[in-house]
């Protein structure tokens, strides 16, 4: 062929083109490999939005739920445990809800929707045991009331609005799931619900 | 080297159609001419699923959602239409006969259906569905010529009516014989025949989806992939060529 | 970047390993399309090694769970469809490409000395991807599956005395069940791919050593000062190739045949992707439909057929009528592959300079591996047997007329150098 010289430019121009073109091939080939680590189908539905029927609680029953395999708690509330709630913000960590353990519409002191009905999922954000449920013995924990939540792993302690006590090894408040009313009777736990 | 192809090639064809006569019979199906993109017959055809086959076969594969998704159904009108073993909408097409009393009531399970299509291919199924007919002899009183000695009854009796064999006088060799010729209803259905065979194969369509509910999917991503390759190929092919300049004639 | 590299050449040879093997590997500057098949197996390895991990990490492994787990990734796990249907073409694929390669070493003489060693590794390499291919078609557990595995595993039965034991051995069960699968999971995810991997290193390390073979058959390493200054060609080639030889008529691996080959796998791609997207089952050839159905012990399919790639020898067995002489030959057909290096004496190793007959032979063997792998897709009729006989007789006959004719053959004269 020719004795031309060598078009320098025009070799870095295509190898550089040739590169990012098969650079874009392997980001591209990356991805279904990447993508295949999301949660599949299954997992999704699994993890799905739950339904409680709550229509059927008496008043300081608790109800246990999974959702996304974790322990989901409904507790409807008795005016006592509500008033309780009240007056504790010096022996708390986060009186006030600042963390963001809970969806913004259960900012406020009873840390729920419905100042009656506290969800909750009942994972301790210490080290991940599920506390107890003390309806009428938590002044054993707490003097003077009457119900919260212990968690016997490390003794960390929560009022019944699952706020964290100072003085005990978990860090933050009980996380408070996304949730809403579909009706009177039935909460759907794991979505905000269009109202949020 | 070019002989070398011609002659194997040469070879291989001789072979392959003296192979092709020695093939055995097999009964001729009729052609389903099935669409992926026609939602309004896989939609037609999950009603039929549902509410006909799913009593005894499963699609144990398939989810709702997805099914409902992918045919354009809106999820909540799926559920409170399609769904009739009160599941979640994300669960698994299962059904709620148990495999042993299948097992004992027809003399065998009901295979699942989900692969279906990708086992006997959608031509098999679009035939099979219009091909029942009515035969004392067998347990539930029907046959079925594609399938013979069939273990089902024929649950579509409703809407296609009683099928029987027909055969017809025809002159042959001089003499007037009964010829075969092929499968009429009594009309007693809620459909007439050509409804009943759309309705076969908008049912025989569905099944197309669930054997691979990824298809359109693969195959719009087939076409990037494409696109991508041949804008490569072009970019490899300069490069090799600039740089064989080098060695071309030294 | 330089200061970077230095370090590391101190402590390992990077710049040396890179040099030795692509940037002054010399490489004959007459490759053909014959040459890129070698770098397409060593690609369809990657996808079979990559798609593998990711195909384990939602593959159950059981009995129970192996079907319905095959078909969770294809419908829901994001892109597993994808996944694993490069998976599946990639094994096809891989015969594909290593059944051409390998023709190309019998085209050109590529297994002949000193390249021997080169070629046995090769053969390995085959035989391990044959186990590694049956044994992970039993994976997906359905019919064909079951059934293939049994059928493969029962031709151990016909070794006298030991041969019933053994197959119970292989099972681990009175039939194939989940032990088998177990066992055959462990050995496809990991025992045979590290084998692999590791002959598919020796196979390059030896021919490195010995150096590549090209259409021609001409050696390109000529003694040491035999080649005038200007004959040479003006790249620089490693000392380690140069020290003992002049080399002439060849270029360096990298980057010339990398692009080259950059290009040839596009093209591949074209052809891979086209089935991965558009054709996944061939047909029923990569998938077979009876497939599709989970594994039933209680249920034969009408008609058995291994995967295509073993048809060929599929149908040497059936063509036999006698068991024990049938699995012989099977595997006698895949000896006598491994024994080709000896098997012919010819001192020329280019299909281009052999004699006539050498060609029609060889053209003979082609069309009758074609032809086996067409028959041992099909059921056992009269015709196809007496087909199938006939080219068994052919396949065998290659290498007895190969071990007479190539002792005195009539070859035409081959050049000093690579003209083209």
């Amino acid at each position: 062929m020719s004795n031309a010289p060598v078009d320098k430019g025009r070799r870095r121009f295509l190898t550089v083109a040739t590169s990012v073109v098969g650079a874009a091939g392997a980001v591209g080939v990356a991805v279904p490999f990447i993508a295949s680590w999301n949660p599949s189908a299954k997992a999704k539905n699994a993890g799905a939005p739950v339904e409680v029927n709550i229509g059927k609680a008496e008043p300081g029953q608790m109800i246990r739920v999974e959702w996304r395999g974790q322990p989901v708690w409904v507790v409807r509330r008795t005016p006592e445990m509500l008033n309780s709630l009240e007056g504790l913000a010096d022996q708390l960590r986060d009186p006030n809800s600042e963390e963001p353990q809970q969806p913004e519409y259960a900012a406020n002191l009873y840390r729920s929707r419905k100042e009656e009905y506290f969800v909750a999922v009942g994972i301790c954000t210490h080290l991940g045991c599920s506390p107890q449920y003390l309806e009428d013995s938590f002044g054993e924990q707490v003097e003077g009331i009457s119900a919260g939540f212990f968690c016997p792993c490390h003794g960390s302690k929560f009022d019944i609005a699952g706020r964290v006590f100072s003085g005990v090894p978990a860090p933050y408040n009980l996380v408070v799931p996304p949730h809403y009313y579909i009706d009177d009777n039935t909460i759907l736990v794991g979505e905000d619900g269009e109202q949020a | 080297m070019k002989q070398f192809l011609k002659t194997t090639l040469l070879v291989a064809a001789t072979i392959w159609s003296v192979a092709g006569f020695a093939a055995g019979p097999t009964v001729p199906l009729d052609e389903a001419k099935v669409d992926l993109h026609d939602k309004a017959s896989l939609q037609r055809g999950a009603q039929l699923f549902m509410n006909y086959c799913l009593g005894c076969h499963s699609m144990e594969y398939q989810r709702y959602n997805r099914t409902f998704n992918d045919l354009g159904i809106p999820e909540d009108l799926g559920e409170a239409n399609l769904q009739f073993t009160g599941e979640k909408v994300g669960d698994l097409i299962t059904n709620a006969m148990p495999t042993e009393a299948a097992g004992a009531w027809f003399g065998t399970a009901a295979p699942d259906l989900t692969l279906v299509a990708r086992v006997r291919g959608a031509d098999w199924i679009y035939t099979y569905l219009r091909s029942f007919y009515v035969d004392e002899s067998r347990p539930f009183g029907v046959n079925n010529t594609v399938f013979p000695n069939v273990g089902m009854p024929h649950v579509l009796q409703e809407l296609q009516g009683v099928p029987r064999k027909t055969t017809e006088q025809r002159m042959i060799d001089g003499e007037m014989q009964d010829v075969y010729v092929g499968i009429k209803t009594d009309g007693s259905g809620m459909l007439s025949e050509s409804e009943y065979d759309q309705a076969m194969l908008d049912l025989t369509n569905f099944l197309v989806y669930t054997g691979e509910p990824m298809l359109l999917e693969q195959r719009r991503l087939g076409w990037k992939v494409f696109g991508f390759l041949l804008v490569f190929t072009i970019l490899a092919w300069l490069l090799k060529r600039e740089f064989f300049k080098d060695v071309k004639k030294k | 970047m330089k200061k970077l590299i230095a370090w590391f050449d101190e402590r390992i040879p990077m710049t040396k390993t890179w040099n030795i093997h692509l940037a002054q590997y010399p490489a004959p500057k007459n490759f053909n399309f014959w040459y890129l098949f070698g770098v397409l197996a060593m690609l369809v390895l990657v996808n079979q090694i990559l798609t593998g991990i990711w195909l384990t990490m939602n593959y159950v492994p059981s009995a129970d769970g192996a079907f319905a787990s095959v078909e969770y990734i294809m419908r829901d796990i994001d892109y597993g469809w994808l996944l694993r249907y490069m998976h599946s073409t990639g094994a096809s694929a891989f015969f594909v490409v290593v059944y051409l390669h390998m023709f190309r070493g019998m085209m050109y003489g590529s297994y002949q000395k000193p390249r021997e060693l080169l070629w046995v590794f090769g053969m390995l390499i085959f035989l391990v991807l044959m186990a590694e291919a049956f044994m992970g078609y039993l994976l997906p557990w359905g019919q064909m599956s079951y059934w293939g595995a049994q059928v493969i595993i029962s031709l151990f039965g016909a070794i006298p005395i030991i041969g019933d034991d053994l197959t119970l051995w292989i099972r681990g069960d009175y039939v194939i069940s989940g032990a088998t699968l177990n066992r055959f999971f462990a050995l496809h995810v990991i025992a045979l791919p590290l084998v692999l991997v590791i002959l598919v290193f020796l196979h390059i390390i030896a021919l490195h050593e010995v150096g590549s073979n090209n259409p021609e058959g001409i050696n390109i390493k000529k003694p040491k000062g035999s080649v005038p200054e200007e004959e040479k060609p003006k790249f620089k080639f490693h000392e380690r190739f140069t020290n003992k030889y002049d080399i002439v008529d060849a270029f360096p691996f990298f980057p010339y045949y990398v692009v080259k080959d950059l290009v040839g796998i596009g093209i591949f791609l074209f052809l891979f992707c086209y089935v991965i997207f558009f054709a996944p089952a061939m047909g029923g050839l990569f998938l077979e439909p009876p497939n599709f159905e989970p594994a039933n012990p209680l249920k034969t399919p009408e008609h058995i057929a291994p995967v295509w790639y073993f048809t060929p020898f599929y149908a040497i067995l059936r063509a036999v009528p006698d068991k024990l002489l049938g699995v012989i030959l099977m595997f006698g057909a895949i000896v006598a592959l491994f024994l080709l290096p000896w098997i012919d004496r010819g001192k020329v190793r280019s299909i281009r300079y052999r004699c006539g007959f050498h060609k029609v032979n060889l053209t003979l063997f082609v069309i009758s591996f074609i032809a086996l792998g067409y028959l041992g897709l099909k059921p056992a009729t009269e015709v196809y047997t007496f087909f199938a006989r006939v080219f068994t007789f052919l396949y065998f006959a290659f290498f007895v007329f190969l071990f007479f004719y190539s002792k005195n053959e009539n070859t035409k004269p081959v050049p000093e150098r690579i003209t083209k």
